[in-house]
């Protein structure tokens, strides 16, 4: 063998260990990463809804995106047991309105449902709001430019792009917190969620809610309309009939104002919109003494199967969702879901 | 741009890639716009003056080197005209060629002295014209005046005092003819805007620094990981041991009546760790960059803490500053014309012993002065300075008494010994840097004297320190960080430690002990939400 | 020469200055010793040692210190 041969020999040699040294490093640190991630097992488990989408079996006719008063809201296991409509809600605590766009669009890319169902209530906020709740909303989101598009809209002043791209930077400090569900849960995670649904079962009256503060402006932020805007056109394009609705949450205020620019704003853009709230004892039959585990701020097991039997019986009735039951693995899915479901209500 | 932001560290990748990609002619003007891009992050009003300084002094050299070759020229004109016979008879002769030579060179010290007060002096209305401000109202109101000056709002250029310091040297360099001046305007300006060094050091002369700066360095993987291995270490320092022992020294200092006693004694231990691992990290981080581009920089520490008296910790500390204050004021005050006539009349007057002693004081005392300014305007670092010259004077003055001592008792060179005199410097030096911490030099004092007056030692065993800001944890990680520190200086003694584990260690196990050590950064540094960014100490110099 | 060592003997009397090389670096003079040194080099010899000429090179010998008196005398 030539010298010159040996040398090149030795720089591919080189060059194969600088590379195979590079994998094994990104591995370790990868497996580091996701060490100190916070798991969202436990406690705060609204932080492990947005992954959970991706677990999900079968086409979902209905489609839920909003906040709090979405996934604790609407009980999905409702819509099946009385309609056999598979749905699923995007929602994550304090979910804004871009973020809830993008989680839209980025659910469009593995399908299309049939309805799409908004809750209103999050056009309250203009701008970015919350660190803590925007690494829930977007963390477990996959990879693809909605994600990139949704960092960029929701990041505080002191956020940066680079701490979603490697979380190891933003929760590297956890290592003097890791908990045994830590290693637990470090590389499979249990489901938490039932299709994005957040099931509580608790009891606390609705009491005295704290007066509403007179509002500086009542008009809904240009930020939060434009992604309304940005949604009605996504769900159009598509062939997707969303449905706006404020939820019967009594915390915060759905204020007069509000409600009016929503009534406008559906009729302009020729969509249904529900404010559940005025309805909620007379048609949907909540009883806040019974139905909420927060004094009123959420529905508890009971509320949210109401709620989800009231829009189901709507979405039947004016959209013609029809039973998706008879597909075998579909039912089989569910009924691993509903058993989960049952335990968790009976516990 | 901090060191610690991701901006920062991206840029780096950014520049160190393209400059190896780049051909050999867009090698160094890619170093300069990376500098002057750098700077721009910091303020671009701030490039008017760096931009300002570099050719106020650029000019002045040239001016310089100019005049001397001319006058070199008619020199040795002069003598020819006068060995041909047809010299003009007043500029015949030895006396009158030495006369020329003279009045040229004093032409070249006043150009010299135009340009260096130039550039002094913005240094000197950005950094000092508040301070001043400040003292004449302190005046005015000690006699009685109701009258007050208003203060100038001027933001301190980033790095201002270490880019004017090089500016300066280079200029007297050339006066000095150490070195020719730089003719490309844009070259000089990359020496004086180098980015690394900007913003804190290591202050670098034209004749070390110039050639490699502007020489095409090939890619080469060796010198690319030593460059990196020493930016690793450098962010260790700074990111896991410096920036998380500033939460608890920080906490103590400001609220100073809370933590009195033996929690000043705290307060010195620890910021003089957070000193010594913010500023020498800091300056690994320089040294490793430039050295990740082929670029070889002058060491700024030598295991400072290892001294055995505060002047060796002075060669030791910061040492291309020291080598400036000896080089550009020390020397050119002590020997000056005056100085030795002082000193003449003071060994004539006061006998041999003391008088030699005089002018060397004198010309301390200055250096000390100005050391002490200019690493802030306050009367805090002014005192901190003149504390160092205080410290000094009198170990040279002991110096007799220790000799006496040690014939006594053998001591000189034992272990014990040397343990008690690194032991001293360490304490002395920290003592010192009390004047770093609190609001002024009334407190300063102050604080130091309860130390001695509040016996508040129980205060360790009762988990006061966990309110500090750190938890125990923390603690943990500062130990063990502290004890790495030590072991590599302890390893580092006997020659490069780099060079040691080059030769020892396979580059799979140095690929693994740095990767470890990155991940420790990443992991157990104090950064990013939650934690503040703290710029590094030196920056605001 | 001679008056040299002479002046050097003055500060320290026992350091061989015919063989020493290393009398900066070796930090056997130190600063002070350097200033008396220029102020009696600036007496004995009428050759003013400016602060362009203070570098070790120049005070690490006897040797180098005569070649700079020889220069500074000679400044042809």
């Amino acid at each position: 063998m030539s010298e010159e041969q040996n040398t090149r020999k030795n720089k591919c040699k080189r060059v194969a260990l600088v590379l195979a040294l590079l994998v094994l490093s990104a591995l370790l640190t990868y497996a580091v990463d996701l060490l100190l991630r916070p798991k969202y097992m436990g406690e705060v488990t609204e932080g492990a809804l947005t992954a959970e989408y991706y677990q999900a079996k079968g086409r979902h006719q209905v489609l839920f995106v909003g906040d709090c008063e979405v996934y604790e809201n609407f009980s999905t296991v409702q819509l099946w047991r009385e309609f056999g409509i598979n749905s699923f809600i995007r929602g994550g605590a304090q979910q804004l309105v871009w973020q809830s766009y993008y989680l839209l669009e980025d659910a469009l890319r593995y399908e299309t449902p049939d309805v799409v169902v908004f809750n209103v209530l999050s056009l309250m906020y203009n701008e970015p709001q919350n660190e803590a709740y925007n690494r829930m909303a977007l963390d477990g989101m996959r990879w693809n430019s909605s994600k990139w598009n949704a960092i960029k809209a929701s990041m505080c002043e002191d956020e940066n792009m680079i701490d979603y791209i490697f979380p190891i930077l933003r929760y590297h400090s956890r290592w003097n917190e890791l908990t045994s569900e830590d290693f637990k849960y470090w590389f499979t995670k249990d489901t938490v969620s039932f299709n994005g649904y957040y099931l509580r079962t608790e009891i606390m009256p609705a009491g005295e809610m704290p007066p509403a503060r007179p509002l500086a402006d009542p008009k809904f932020g240009d930020y939060a309309m434009a992604y309304l805007d940005l949604m009605t056109e996504l769900c159009q394009e598509k062939g997707i009939k969303l449905v706006l609705i404020k939820s019967p949450s009594l915390y915060p205020h759905w204020y007069e104002e509000w409600d009016e620019q929503m009534v406008e704003y559906a009729k302009a853009h020729d969509l249904l919109y529900i404010n559940m709230l005025n309805i909620a004892e007379s048609e949907i039959g909540i009883d806040y003494n019974v139905d909420t585990y927060d004094a009123g701020l959420h529905m508890n097991v009971t509320g949210a199967e109401k709620c989800a039997s009231f829009l189901g019986k709507i979405l039947v009735e004016k959209y013609g969702i029809t039973s998706a039951r008879g597909d075998k693995k579909l039912e089989a899915y569910w009924a691993e879901v509903e058993k989960r479901y049952d335990e968790a209500k009976n516990a | 741009m901090l060191f610690t932001s991701y901006q920062f560290i991206g840029f780096v990748i950014l520049l160190v890639a393209l400059y190896y990609v780049l051909p050999k002619k867009a090698k160094w003007p890619l170093l300069l716009l990376g500098s002057y891009v750098f700077y721009f992050f910091a303020g671009w009003k701030f490039l008017f003056y760096i931009a300002g300084v570099t050719v106020i002094t650029y000019v002045a050299a040239l001016l310089i080197s100019r005049n001397k070759n001319r006058a070199d020229a008619r020199f040795a004109e002069l003598k020819a005209l006068e060995k041909s016979g047809e010299g003009a008879p007043e500029e015949c002769g030895k006396e009158a060629r030495k006369r020329y030579k003279e009045s040229q060179k004093k032409k070249r010290r006043r150009i010299m002295g135009v340009g260096i007060t130039i550039a002094l002096l913005i240094l000197a209305v950005v950094k000092y014209t508040n301070f001043t401000i400040h003292n004449i109202n302190g005046l005015l109101s000690a006699f009685g005046s109701s009258q007050r000056i208003g203060f100038l709002t001027i933001a301190l250029p980033m790095g201002i005092s270490f880019y004017t310091f090089q500016a300066v040297s280079y200029v007297i360099d050339v006066y000095r003819e150490r070195h020719e001046a730089q003719k490309n305007f844009f070259k000089y300006a990359l020496f004086v805007g180098f980015f690394p060094q900007l913003v804190q050091g290591p202050i670098s002369r034209y004749g070390d620094l110039a050639k490699e700066l502007f020489t095409p360095h090939p890619f080469n993987g060796r010198v690319l990981e030593r460059g990196l291995e020493r930016v690793i270490w450098g962010y260790f320092k700074k990111v896991v041991i410096a920036d998380r022992i500033l939460t608890a020294v920080n906490t103590m200092i400001d609220t100073p009546e809370n933590y009195k006693g033996v929690y000043v004694f705290l307060v010195m231990m620890f910021y003089a760790l957070e000193l010594y691992a913010d500023f020498t990290g800091g300056i690994d981080i320089t040294i490793g960059i430039a050295e990740m581009l082929g670029i070889p920089m002058k060491e700024n520490f030598e295991r400072p803490f290892f001294s055995k008296n505060i002047a060796e910790y002075w060669r030791r500390w910061h040492i291309t500053m020291g080598t400036w204050f000896t080089d550009y004021i020390f020397y050119p005050i002590s020997v000056s014309g005056p100085m030795l006539k002082l000193g003449k009349w003071s060994r004539k007057h006061l006998g041999e012993k003391v008088g030699k002693r005089i002018p060397v004081y004198l010309a301390s005392f200055i250096v000390w002065f100005t050391t002490g300014i200019w690493h802030g305007a306050s009367w805090n670092f002014i005192v901190w300075g003149l504390g160092n010259f205080v410290v000094i004077m009198i170990s040279q003055e002991l110096e007799p008494l220790y000799r006496r001592f040690h014939k006594r008792f053998h001591t000189d060179g034992s272990t014990t010994y040397k343990t008690f005199q690194v032991g001293r410097t360490v304490l002395l030096m920290s003592a010192l840097r009390l004047f770093d911490c609190y609001r002024d030099v009334p407190l300063t004092f102050k604080m130091f004297g309860t130390m001695f007056t509040t016996w508040n030692w129980k205060s360790f065993g009762n988990g006061t320190l966990l309110e500090l800001g750190l938890v125990r944890s923390d603690y943990v990680i500062l130990g063990l960080g502290t004890i790495l520190l030590i072991v590599v200086s302890m390893i580092g003694r006997s020659g490069s430690v780099r060079d040691k584990m080059e030769k020892k260690i396979p580059f799979a196990g140095r690929w693994a002990i740095f990767y470890v050590l990155t991940l420790v950064i990443i992991v157990f540094g104090a950064y990013g939400l939650g934690y503040d960014a703290a710029q590094f100490i030196y920056n605001q110099f | 020469m001679d008056e040299l060592i002479a002046i050097l003997q003055e500060i320290h009397p026992d350091v061989d200055y015919e063989t020493a090389t290393n009398l900066v670096d070796g930090k056997i003079l130190d600063s002070f010793d350097i200033i008396s040194l220029v102020g009696e080099i600036a007496d004995k010899f009428d050759v003013v040692i400016s602060a362009e000429h203070m570098i070790p090179e120049n005070f690490n010998s006897a040797q180098a210190l005569w070649n700079l008196i020889l220069t500074l005398e000679d400044d042809d």
